[in-house]
């Protein structure tokens, strides 16, 4: 992927041109299709879960997201620490990121690869590190979309 | 001696007498598994942290390059080495454990052979006799340092290389004629080129014009035919920047034989090891060269190879802040003793 940078010098062009005939692309298809797959069955997986929940526990569709996603991120916690998860990971990209077990991977990951460094400074300081935006920016565009709700509500456009 | 613009000729030959070579679980799994002194089954080393296992795997290959050259620690004179972490820490706490007078270096997977065209400048105007340099690097320590933790799911784009785990250490000394070593005889010190490529994840596309830069100075400066040597080996530019580079050098007007030029990056894996476009990291070119090539050119597979370690300079901070990476590449030229070009 050539750089941003406005000002190249044609030497710099060149090369760039040059280099990107040697580039591996990415395939796009097979890992859109494979993503589709894989995140479907964690999706799946997770679907089987709020059923449980439902079934043998007294919870409604209301509130079966609560014990669901904790379920779904011990799940993950689990495939991380025995270092699966990286490689579901590989495979399915965004298949696997994008599900609530990929924010808990970005979590759990973190957390484990900085516990040399202690508690308090390792763990506690750098668990979020890959996180923390999701969480910024989750809350940010909830904000926003509320504060839009509010607004169209109270000029009675919905 | 001085040649050209930016190379030296060492006619006193240097000689590198003894090697050590670690390496980790990864490796051993690959194509070159057999010309490792030491191989680790487990990542962790038995030490408590990436960074301590990186450590050990340096103060290993030097402890089996001095057992195997037969002298002890005090005789030596100085050590170059270095390694990818920040402030290079693995390989100035071996320093600190060998207490060996030490030139902690710095030019990322470029160290290898920085060191040895130092060592051997060194060796041969008699300001040592005997000088170890080497290079490493350890996948999970600079995953945590560069990119994400190990354990996290992120996708790899095709482009992108895997960090090799090992340490390759030579001993460098004076030459002793009849000795039937591998010599070093000349270094062309690169200069740092940036073709304004700006993807972590494609380093093999950075790096190939700095090789070429240095390959063609070698050249030029040495008023040498590639045919004069058997072997032109690349550091770790991986599928990628080898490609690019053999364009490169091929558009320059130099002719390079099929099989000519090759990469260390590529010679470590088998084909179904899923490291994408080939290994990577400062103990790749070490490794290979202290391991394998040298171990071919002592069966007389190769009599003269010109090795070339590539390093991207930068680091995770400077690409954060959308700077390109600057690369670097330094050749030294091998030969087996008696071989007198």
């Amino acid at each position: 992927m050539a750089s941003k940078q406005k000002k190249m010098t044609p030497q710099q062009k060149n090369y760039q041109t040059l280099q990107q005939k040697h580039e591996l692309k990415r395939p796009v298809l097979k890992n859109c299709i494979k993503a589709f797959l894989v995140g479907g069955l964690i999706c799946l997986i997770g679907q089987a879960v709020s059923y449980f929940y439902i079934y043998y526990f007294n919870f409604t569709e209301q509130n079966v997201g609560n014990p669901t996603v904790a379920t779904m991120v011990f799940f993950s916690m689990l495939l991380t620490g025995f270092g699966v998860y990286d490689h579901i990971g590989q495979f399915a990209g965004a298949g696997s990121a994008v599900p609530v077990t990929g924010f808990g991977n970005s979590v759990i990951s973190a957390a484990i690869e900085h516990r040399t460094e202690g508690f308090v400074l390792g763990v506690g300081g750098n668990m979020f590190k890959l996180a923390g935006s999701v969480i910024l920016f989750g809350v940010f565009s909830a904000f926003v979309v509320a504060l839009i709700k509010t607004l169209l509500v109270m000029w009675g456009v919905l | 001696m001085l040649k050209g613009q930016q190379s030296w000729v060492f006619d006193n030959r240097p000689m590198i007498t003894a090697t050590g070579v670690t390496g980790g679980p990864f490796e051993a799994n690959g194509n070159l598994s057999s010309d490792f002194d030491l191989l680790y089954d487990d990542l962790w080393m038995g030490q408590e942290s990436y960074e301590k296992a990186h450590r050990l795997l340096l103060e290993e290959a030097i402890k089996v390059a001095l057992k195997k050259g037969e002298i002890e620690k005090d005789q030596v004179q100085f050590l170059f080495a270095g390694d990818l972490i920040n402030q290079i820490t693995p390989t100035s706490f071996a320093a600190r454990t060998m207490q060996i007078p030490y030139f902690g270096l710095f030019g990322a997977c470029s160290t290898s052979m920085e060191g040895l065209a130092l060592s051997s400048f060194v060796v041969n105007y008699q300001g040592a006799n005997y000088v170890l340099t080497g290079a490493s690097s350890h996948n999970s320590a600079v995953e945590k340092q560069f990119r994400y933790p190990t354990e996290y799911g992120g996708q790899k784009p095709p482009t992108a290389q895997w960090t090799i785990t090992g340490a390759g250490v030579a001993l460098v000394e004076t030459n002793k004629p009849g000795q039937d070593n591998p010599v070093t005889t000349s270094a062309t010190i690169g200069k740092v080129i940036d073709m304004g490529l700006s993807d972590p994840f494609n380093m093999g596309g950075a790096m190939a014009p700095a090789a070429a830069d240095t390959i063609i100075a070698h050249f030029r400066d040495l008023k040498l035919d590639p045919s004069y040597y058997d072997l032109i080996v690349t550091g770790d530019l991986g599928r990628i920047g080898h490609n690019t580079t053999a364009e490169l050098l091929n558009k320059s007007g130099l002719k390079l034989k099929q099989g000519q030029f090759q990469d260390c990056g590529l010679l470590m894996y088998k084909e179904d090891q899923p490291v994408m476009a080939g290994g990577s990291g400062a103990g790749c070119s070490a490794t290979v060269l202290y391991g394998h090539l040298l171990n071919e050119m002592k069966k007389g597979t190769y009599k003269r190879i010109l090795v070339v370690a590539t390093g991207a300079l930068l680091s995770p901070l400077s690409f954060q802040q959308k700077d390109s990476i600057p690369c670097i590449a330094h050749a030294v030229a091998i030969e087996m003793n008696g071989e007198k070009g």
